[in-house]
């Protein structure tokens, strides 16, 4: 029985010398590039994906330099240029129903139109994720409380309850970006909780366990890098939602004040001039629209791209 | 004793001495609750009452077929789940009581998985892998880094080529080298490895064995090794324990057992083996159906509605582990004297 078992154990170290010399002992250290750097490695070749970020980058870039690099004053108006049609002399994009310059409302209202739509997203995600996760990993009675309080806020739309909530705080920014993370919360949670829920029985958490860590170093250490990218990938694709909700709030009066410009409130505050100047009236909407389904693309991207199981 | 720096030697941490078994499990039992369609309770027997020790600087083969409560036996040893009842004494000190916490067991006792790939985090390197658990157990980060690489070279693998590898960017023989290392990260006394070979090929397999020879020899380990592959068990162990649903059918040493099996069950395992030789091939199955349910096993012997053996008496009573000879116990009336079978010897020559 012993023999043939034997005879290999002059294989083992064989085995292994013949595999370095194939491997040639320049390659002796390969630095690699690990699962952030492959999934880097397929954005790049993703045309979609990489044309969704170039968008979203010069909308940022945009918005922050906004106060520098807009054509004219945002704010000033002249009852006697009111509704000017795209392509104006001087007003490139037309001009708004107060004879304010479209081009440079649309610059200036990038910015709160993306930090009301983005921040509620990135609050909701941390949340999110550690109420998801801990509920996941943890199990039993504390997954039950934790999740079916989650499910009661999947009882109302998510518009509902944004308004609702936006309401019942009053307008303003601030409150704004608190009822849509309010929104958002649960369903990060809800995410996060099925992935690792996924995760907690592999092998690799009971030799976690094994080894003596506390369930707090676990979950810091072996499952939060293996949960964090779907989740991140589902939140990228919230911030679509996010913006359009905010847009949503704006417009209805909940959000951003008058004179602030801001994508969903221009929308509002434009409307009235629908028939007269369609296009014009059209523009802030194009830009959600754009700037939203940019976020999705890349978030799709992103999706795809680490859909890599090796 | 130890090739790892600045560790101590592993037997200084004896306590009972080499005569006292290293772990002693007595009535050991696992219900696991399923309900059925018509709402009523029932359990999955899964481990139900299984008795034995591992003596100090042994290889225990534990063997079994599929279903019969041997990996549910590996996670009751490392308290993965917990046990309903039954007492494990460790170097003569109860487990998961004050002077043998969890935590303090844990770090004597540590574990192999089967699947190489699952048992890895695959967002960490194989070096940061290793360190884990030296890390959390208070060893500062570069010095558990160190260990790692000795570690890794000690199982074969060079630490320049392979410490910053991925699970996904090495093979499954070296997977399992990286898991063999882990587990000795916390210098165990207790190595337990379910299958740990079994999904390996068979070149990458006997490498394995020989290296976790090296290793017992090395670090005076005792290893608790779970197959249900006998020539692999024959092969490591110094004794071997023959599981059928949930319980012990036979023990002793594996020369005994493997040789000249005293239950029929051990004996239908045996026969199983696919022979080497195409003249003596085994022609007829030895063991007709599937094992019982182990929800509802049968009365008596759980073995007795597929043994050839079986006579009314067996439906009766659970038969008793038995010794047939020193060391060398079974679960089987027809081996008991007095029992009430036909085929049992006589109550002079058992004693």
């Amino acid at each position: 029985m012993t023999q043939p078992v034997a005879a290999s154990v002059a294989l083992d170290g064989g085995v292994l010398a013949a595999d370095d010399r194939a491997h040639g002992q320049e390659a002796a250290f390969v630095p690699s590039r690990g699962f952030w750097g492959h999934v880097g490695h397929r954005l790049v070749r993703d045309p979609v994906a990489m044309a969704a970020g170039a968008l979203i980058l010069a909308v940022v870039v945009v918005a922050i330099l906004a106060p520098w690099i807009t054509p004219m004053d945002p704010y000033k108006g002249s009852m006697l240029r009111r509704l000017k049609p795209v392509g104006d002399a001087t007003y490139w994009l037309g001009s708004d129903e107060l004879g304010r310059d479209m081009i440079s409302r649309l610059m200036l209202g990038s910015r709160l139109s993306l930090f009301i739509g983005v921040t509620p997203v990135l609050i909701a995600f941390v949340i999110g994720s550690g109420i998801g996760i801990l509920a996941g990993y943890v199990g039993g009675w504390t997954n039950t409380v934790l999740m079916r309080t989650i499910d009661v806020f999947f009882a109302f739309p998510s518009v509902l309850l944004a308004i609702a909530l936006s309401g019942a705080l009053g307008a303003g920014i601030f409150n704004a970006i608190v009822s849509l993370t309010c929104v958002f919360v649960p369903q990060i949670a809800r995410v996060a909780e099925s992935v690792t829920t996924g995760i907690r029985k592999r092998d690799y958490i009971d030799a976690a366990k094994l080894s003596g860590a506390s369930a707090l170093t676990i979950m810091r250490v072996q499952v939060l890098g293996n949960v964090i990218g779907p989740i991140f990938v589902y939140a990228t694709g919230l911030i679509s939602v996010s913006m359009i909700l905010a847009s949503g709030l704006s417009f209805l009066g909940l959000g951003v004040r008058p004179p602030e410009p801001e994508w969903g409130l221009m929308l509002n505050t434009l409307r009235t001039a629908i028939y007269v100047n369609p296009v014009v009236a059209a523009l802030p909407g194009v830009c959600i629209f754009v700037v939203s389904i940019s976020f999705n693309l890349f978030s799709d991207g992103l999706r795809s791209a680490m859909e890599i199981r090796q | 004793m130890s090739v790892i720096p600045g560790t101590p030697d592993p037997f200084a941490e004896d306590r009972g001495g080499p005569a006292q078994p290293l772990l002693s499990v007595s009535a050991l039992y696992k219900h696991f609750p399923v309900r059925k369609a018509g709402g009523r309770k029932q359990v999955v027997r899964a481990v139900d009452g299984v008795d034995f020790e591992v003596l100090k600087g042994e290889t225990l083969g534990i063997v079994g077929e599929s279903g019969c409560g041997k990996s549910t036996t590996a996670k009751l040893l490392m308290g993965l789940i917990a046990r309903d009842t039954g007492q494990m004494l460790y170097d003569g000190q109860p487990v998961g009581e004050r002077s043998m916490p969890w935590r303090s067991y844990r770090r004597q006792v540590q574990m192999v998985f089967q699947d190489s790939y699952a048992s890895l985090n695959p967002r960490m390197t194989v070096e940061q892998s290793i360190a884990f658990g030296p890390k959390v157990n208070g060893v500062p980060g570069r010095q558990a880094v160190e260990r790692a690489r000795a570690l890794l070279a000690r199982v074969g693998l060079e630490p320049k080529r392979f410490a910053g590898r991925y699970p996904h960017e090495i093979s499954g023989g070296q997977r399992q080298r990286v898991n063999i290392a882990r587990s000795l990260a916390l210098e165990p006394r207790l190595v337990l490895l379910d299958e740990a070979v079994s999904a390996l090929d068979k070149s990458v397999e006997a490498q394995v064995l020989n290296l976790l020879l090296d290793l017992k020899q090395e670090f005076g380990l005792t290893y608790i090794f779970i197959s249900h592959d006998l020539n692999v068990v024959r092969f490591i162990s110094d004794r071997v324990m023959v599981m059928y649903l949930g319980r012990v059918a036979e023990i002793g040493p594996s020369d005994a057992v493997l040789a000249a099996p005293s239950h029929p069950y051990t004996r239908a395992l045996l026969a199983s083996m696919p022979s080497l030789d195409p003249d003596n091939r085994t022609q007829k199955a030895l063991l007709a159906g599937d094992p019982p349910n182990p929800i509802d096993p049968p009365p008596g012997c759980r073995f007795h509605p597929r043994c050839a053996l079986a006579e009314p008496v067996c439906s009766d009573a659970e038969p008793p582990l038995g010794a047939v000879a020193p060391l060398h116990r079974v679960a089987c009336l027809a081996r008991q004297p007095g029992s009430g079978h036909s085929a049992a010897p006589a109550r002079a020559l058992a004693a």
